[in-house]
């Protein structure tokens, strides 16, 4: 088990990538904050608090469930609890910015990317990562990324994250 | 989560509390401009009713549509049936065409049971004879947290032919499991003999709902007037029939329930109906979010 980001980290990244959001789409007008749940909801969050500070403007934020969106449905070993989506606002026409801890195979991003089209028909989708650890099976990437941390399908990224009960950090972990 | 869902009884207070709580999500999803995810997609659902329905059968065939599941629906009394197909025969047809579940409807009590043995799909009980109806009591046991946040320490009166009522049953196995006090009301004729679960008996409809949370109403039939069950449906009305001055001995905040389809003036005045406290037409939305979640839990891992 490898420490690959700390609080402190994790902070800076927050911040730099809450500054990169609103250097790119030229202030926050347009915007809207949509994280995946659970981990990209936190995130989504703090991004939200971040571009508050710098800003001073409200960008709505919200969270999304991609659990009846995946394509590995009865295959799937574990049964997936369906979390809440909820979305503030009519996306259509947004510039979302959506939120997610870890990019790996890019299905997760995938099945958000239907589940938002569900909801309306956005302007834009950008998406922005805590952590990319490559071994894409998609044509994805993402357009903010916190780190890029080269892995083994062998390992494990765990984010933990204050609003679940941890200390935030990053770790790397050696799969059994 | 199990293969199918043939009864309450079975089922244990963690795999209700899964359902419920994973039906809220499935309503917000009826919520949406499009009330369409593709959950199930490429997954095929058999409908298989050997006895009349309209809304329960619509209700199902709605779910599967809006998990984006293939929809075949058999009307069995007047097909196979006819031509003398054993129930078994049945069965293995419908497993050779590779369906992923079957909702079935049967007359006869445990004949989903059967079913569920004999094919690999998922099978799910949309009510068997006078045994059980699960999704019922799914959705009213929904409906009622939606309303009062909680099953635990609730008073619930349920009222009419319990006997004959598959509805009843599965609803009082649900309620078994929680800490719920249940009452049973009706005429001594169609009072079941629940020994096995803690219920109260009353005869008397004006104190059974004395101080109750909830009322559910069950649907008479008709048909079995002079029978010897109950003498003349006024008779019935005039003694187990649900009025605003009846409801008013219940908790001022109690919710009257009924799973439908309503004989209004029988066995419930259509002021109740259309009262604040009624919420039968949100029972019927929420049918809906409960058995997307109940194919969406049997069919979305592996079995």
């Amino acid at each position: 088990m490898k420490e690959l980001l700390n609080k402190k980290e994790i902070e800076r990244i927050i911040s730099r990538i809450a500054h990169e959001i609103i250097e790119k789409n030229r202030g926050t007008g347009n915007l809207c904050l949509i994280g995946i749940q659970r981990g990209g909801v936190h995130l989504a969050k703090r991004l939200f608090t971040r571009i508050k500070i710098v800003e001073n403007a409200d960008v709505p934020v919200g969270s999304l469930d991609i659990t009846l969106y995946r394509d590995d449905v009865g295959i799937r070993k574990e049964q997936l609890i369906v979390r809440k989506t909820d979305v503030p606002c009519d996306i259509t026409d947004k510039n979302i910015i959506l939120v997610d801890d870890v990019l790996f195979t890019g299905r997760s991003i995938r099945a958000a990317m239907d589940a938002l089209m569900d909801l309306g028909r956005p302007a834009q989708i950008q998406l922005t990562v805590l952590i990319d650890r490559e071994h894409r099976e998609l044509p994805i990437m993402a357009d903010y990324i916190g780190k890029n941390i080269p892995t083994s399908r062998s390992e494990d990224i765990e984010v933990q994250l204050e609003e679940e009960g941890f200390e935030d950090k990053v770790l790397l972990i050696a799969k059994q | 989560m199990r293969k199918d869902l043939v009864g309450i009884k079975d089922l244990s207070r963690k795999e209700i509390e899964l359902i419920l709580g994973t039906s809220s999500s499935f309503k917000d999803v009826l919520k949406r401009d499009i009330k369409k995810v593709p959950a199930l997609r490429g997954k095929t659902a058999v409908n298989l009713f050997f006895e009349p329905s309209t809304r329960t059968r619509a209700s199902f065939e709605l779910a599967e549509k809006r998990l984006s599941t293939d929809v075949l629906n058999l009307s069995m009394p007047t097909s196979s049936v006819v031509k003398g197909e054993v129930l078994l025969d049945t069965a293995k047809t419908i497993d050779s065409y590779g369906i992923d579940f079957v909702v079935i409807r049967h007359s006869s009590s445990g004949a989903p049971h059967f079913i569920a043995r004999n094919v690999s799909a998922s099978v799910i009980n949309a009510g068997d004879g006078i045994n059980e109806h699960p999704t019922q009591a799914l959705l009213d046991a929904f409906s009622i947290v939606e309303r009062k946040g909680r099953l635990d320490g609730l008073k619930i009166a349920i009222v009419g032919d319990i006997l004959h009522s598959r509805v009843a049953k599965s609803n009082i196995y649900l309620l078994s499991k929680f800490d719920v006090a249940i009452r049973l009301i009706g005429p001594p004729t169609m009072i079941a003999d629940m020994a096995d679960y803690n219920v109260d008996l009353f005869y008397d409809m004006d104190r059974g709902l004395e101080d109750v949370d909830i009322v559910m109403m069950l649907r008479i039939q008709i048909e079995r007037q002079g029978k010897g069950i109950f003498p003349s449906i006024q008779e019935y009305a005039k003694k187990w029939g649900l009025n605003m001055q009846r409801l008013g001995l219940a908790k001022r905040d109690a919710i009257v329930m009924h799973p439908g389809p309503m004989n209004r003036g029988v066995e419930i005045s259509s002021d109740v109906v259309d009262s604040g406290q009624s919420i039968i037409f949100d029972q019927v939305t929420n049918g809906l979010a409960v058995r997307m979640t109940v194919m969406y839990l049997l069919g979305g891992s592996q079995k």
